[in-house]
């Protein structure tokens, strides 16, 4: 991956760090919305080069954290249901719901696959027409194209074994809880680069101006972070609150359109139960009208009763900035990889697994 | 191939009949031909002289034909190159199928020249075997288990007890690149790639390291399951030091880089088959790769980090853009992520 490099040249590092504790000169929170952007801070030791002036907060933008153990409960139900195949992205599988995750289903004899694509779920159901196949569309904008595309696809070939269980979830209505909470420290947002390559900038705007915060689309890479993170102070310094793109290489003002206008044929704006934090009003997609055959919470009845998050877990306060991982009592001691008591330690993306796996601080408490 | 008079592998052959009988004498024994082999009874008799190391791995890879290779000569070098770790030279090897009914022959065929390739190569012979066969569903094409006895080399002293503050770490080449060859190759990721296994013999490489610098040679491992970062881990714990290194100087190939980033994996915890570290006295650190980097197996061999009284138990890396990390165990499989 030559074109990458040059996002992870150490010179540039060191003059965007040089540049940030020449213009620092106020305390400034910043949340990073992307579980993505999250790991890459923790895993090249970016934390503890920034001024301390300068605290990164991690944000809701890990789409396996903020799936809700009832809807994991959905995905257990129909994999344990005869004659099903449920397929997942690979690290939907080791979340725990109330009962089981998907890999302690898988192991009990359900047929469980990872896959990369939707689009190999549907092939999986047009070769095995006497099984039900139910993809299970998590994610934020970022996965919703190709799993709209998959439903697209499976209807323009009469293909009926196929449906989606969606649990997509949106960033800005979940900018808007965390900005709209009493408790708000957040003064800056990263946006998250993915997201915007399919969305563009455009919902940003109205965010920045109502909440008077700057919002800069970012990359992953280090030198994307820190550009990203001058970007934010910079505006914060001078007292504006623009909406920024740092993230030119990959996201567009308008977004992909293409992708877009996919999502809009198969999905509808839905409320959304986020774990840890709750339900935001008109915060994810659902399978609409026009495709109901597709959408497996109505094609299948799901009977199992609804399932209360797991109280000794603090994943709300982290996703929403108010804490860190390693201030969770169970940090590190009853919550482990191994033994989560929440989605944040499970995914790979996940701010506690982060600061678990690569945080020497945080292995010190 | 020669002619056999089936073209699948049924139960029967591994009944213990006429039809097993036909299958060894028809195939099996003529590849593998050796004087103690040729003995054809229950076990092997032989003399050993000097300190030996004794050795088990089981070998159930899916696909069992992997760019780079198959499931047959890993299962040689597998075996061969634990022996080499214990610094020693794999000698005999025991070798005993399990296949499941339905298997072509000419897989089978194919794994068996694996074998006779990975043994010629190794210069080891093997001297026992057994085969059975499983019902269909029961198995996944062939696993395959081996064991070997070698003799340690006289000046060869490897423990981690002898691991000291100041040692350096030295990795004999490109990481990752067996995991991300077979992931290539797995149903439903399959990627189109020149990525090919580094399944390969170490005995020939370890021993000429020993006979050169023995002693100062203090450890060597090879990094499969886990990769590079559980060794270490392994290591850190057991020894109470530290273990620090530069993600800068591990070596890794621009496309097995490339993979990883895309399906989310961490090379660092991806397996490799025909690598090894070695944990040698610093004052040898550049004569070891000096030597290494004229072998076939040490051709990207580097020094990657030193052994350290600093954050004991633990492995530190310092990051490309010069920031430090942890780098843990890994907590259950790498899974591929969502975006």
């Amino acid at each position: 991956m030559k074109f990458l490099s040059e996002y992870r040249d150490p010179e540039l590092v060191k003059e965007y760090i040089q540049e940030l504790h020449r213009i620092t000169t106020k305390n400034w929170t910043l949340m990073e919305i992307c579980g993505g952007q999250t790991h890459s801070l923790v895993k090249n030791g970016i934390l503890d080069m920034l001024p301390e002036k300068i605290t990164m907060v991690h944000g809701p933008g890990c789409p396996v954290c903020v799936t809700s153990v009832s809807v994991i409960d959905e995905a257990v139900w129909l994999a344990e249901q005869p004659n099903h195949i449920l397929c997942s992205f690979g690290d939907m599988l080791r979340v725990p719901g109330s009962k089981k995750s998907l890999l302690e289903a898988k192991a009990a004899g359900a047929d469980v696959r990872i896959l990369y694509s939707p689009l190999e779920a549907v092939e999986l159901a047009k070769q095995n027409p006497t099984k039900e196949v139910i993809f299970f569309a998590v994610g934020f904008e970022t996965t919703a194209p190709a799993n709209a595309l998959s439903v697209v696809h499976a209807a323009q070939q009469s293909i009926l074994n196929y449906s989606i269980l969606a649990s997509h979830v949106l960033v800005p209505p979940a900018m808007e809880a965390i900005l709209s909470d009493e408790a708000n420290i957040i003064d800056a947002f990263l946006a998250a680069g993915h997201v915007c390559t399919i969305m563009g900038l455009e919902e940003y705007y109205p965010v920045a101006a109502k909440y008077k915060i700057p919002i800069v689309v970012t990359g992953f890479e280090p030198v994307d972070l820190l550009q990203g993170i001058l970007m934010a102070v910079n505006q914060l310094e001078k007292e504006e609150y623009k909406v920024e793109n740092q993230y030119s290489r990959a996201v567009l003002r308008e977004g992909n359109k293409m992708a877009k206008d996919t999502i809009q044929k198969v999905f509808s704006i839905s409320d959304r139960i986020w774990r840890g934090i709750g339900s935001i009003p008109q915060s994810g997609f659902e399978v609409n009208e026009r495709y109901k055959l597709y959408n497996a919470r109505l094609k299948f009845h799901i009977d199992i009763p609804f399932a209360e998050e797991n109280k000794e877990c603090i994943s709300g306060d982290i996703m929403k900035g108010l804490k860190k991982p390693k201030q969770c009592p169970n940090f590190g001691s009853k919550c482990k990889p191994e033994h989560p008591l929440g989605a944040p330690m499970v995914s790979s993306e996940g701010a506690c697994a982060a600061y678990y796996h690569y945080s020497s601080d945080a292995i010190a408490q | 191939m020669p002619k056999f008079d089936f073209d699948v592998i049924t139960l029967g052959h591994g009944s213990g009949g006429l039809l097993t009988h036909r299958l060894l004498q028809s195939g099996v024994f003529d590849i593998l031909k050796n004087d103690l082999l040729d003995q054809q009874h229950d076990g092997a008799s032989f003399s050993l002289e000097g300190k030996t190391a004794f050795s088990t791995d089981s070998y159930v890879i899916s696909p069992i034909f992997f760019p780079g290779g198959n499931i047959g000569e890993l299962a040689i070098y597998g075996t061969v190159n634990d022996l080499a770790m214990c610094g020693a030279e794999a000698k005999y090897l025991s070798l005993a199928f399990i296949i499941e009914e339905g298997m072509t022959m000419e897989s089978f065929w194919i794994v068996l020249n694996g074998i006779k390739r990975a043994i010629d190569k190794a210069g080891v012979k093997i001297v026992t075997g057994d085969t059975k066969v499983v019902e269909r569903g029961k198995g996944d094409h062939i696993f395959i288990n081996t064991s070997g006895i070698g003799i340690i080399h006289p000046k060869a002293n490897i423990h981690h007890n002898r691991i000291e503050v100041g040692d350096q770490i030295i990795i004999s080449g490109n990481i990752a690149q067996h995991g991300i060859a077979i992931m290539s190759k797995r149903e439903g990721l399959e990627f189109e790639t020149d990525i090919v296994s580094d399944s390969n013999n170490l005995n020939h490489t370890i021993i000429a390291l020993i006979e050169e610098l023995g002693e100062d040679i203090k450890f060597l491992r090879d990094p499969t399951r886990g990769g590079l970062a559980s060794v270490l881990n392994e290591l850190a714990e057991i020894r109470k030091l530290g273990f620090v290194i530069d993600q800068n100087s591990i070596p890794i190939d621009d496309q097995v880089e490339g993979a990883c980033e895309m399906l989310g994996l961490d090379p660092l915890y991806v397996a490799n088959e025909g690598l090894f570290v070695a944990i040698v006295k610093k004052e040898v650190a550049t004569k070891v790769l000096e030597l290494l980097q004229k072998d076939e197996n040490g051709v990207n061999a580097r020094i990657i980090g030193e052994v350290t009284d600093t954050h004991v138990g633990k492995v530190m890396m310092k990051s490309r853009i010069g920031g430090h990390r942890v780098v843990g165990y890994l907590t259950g499989e790498q899974l591929p992520r969502i975006c």
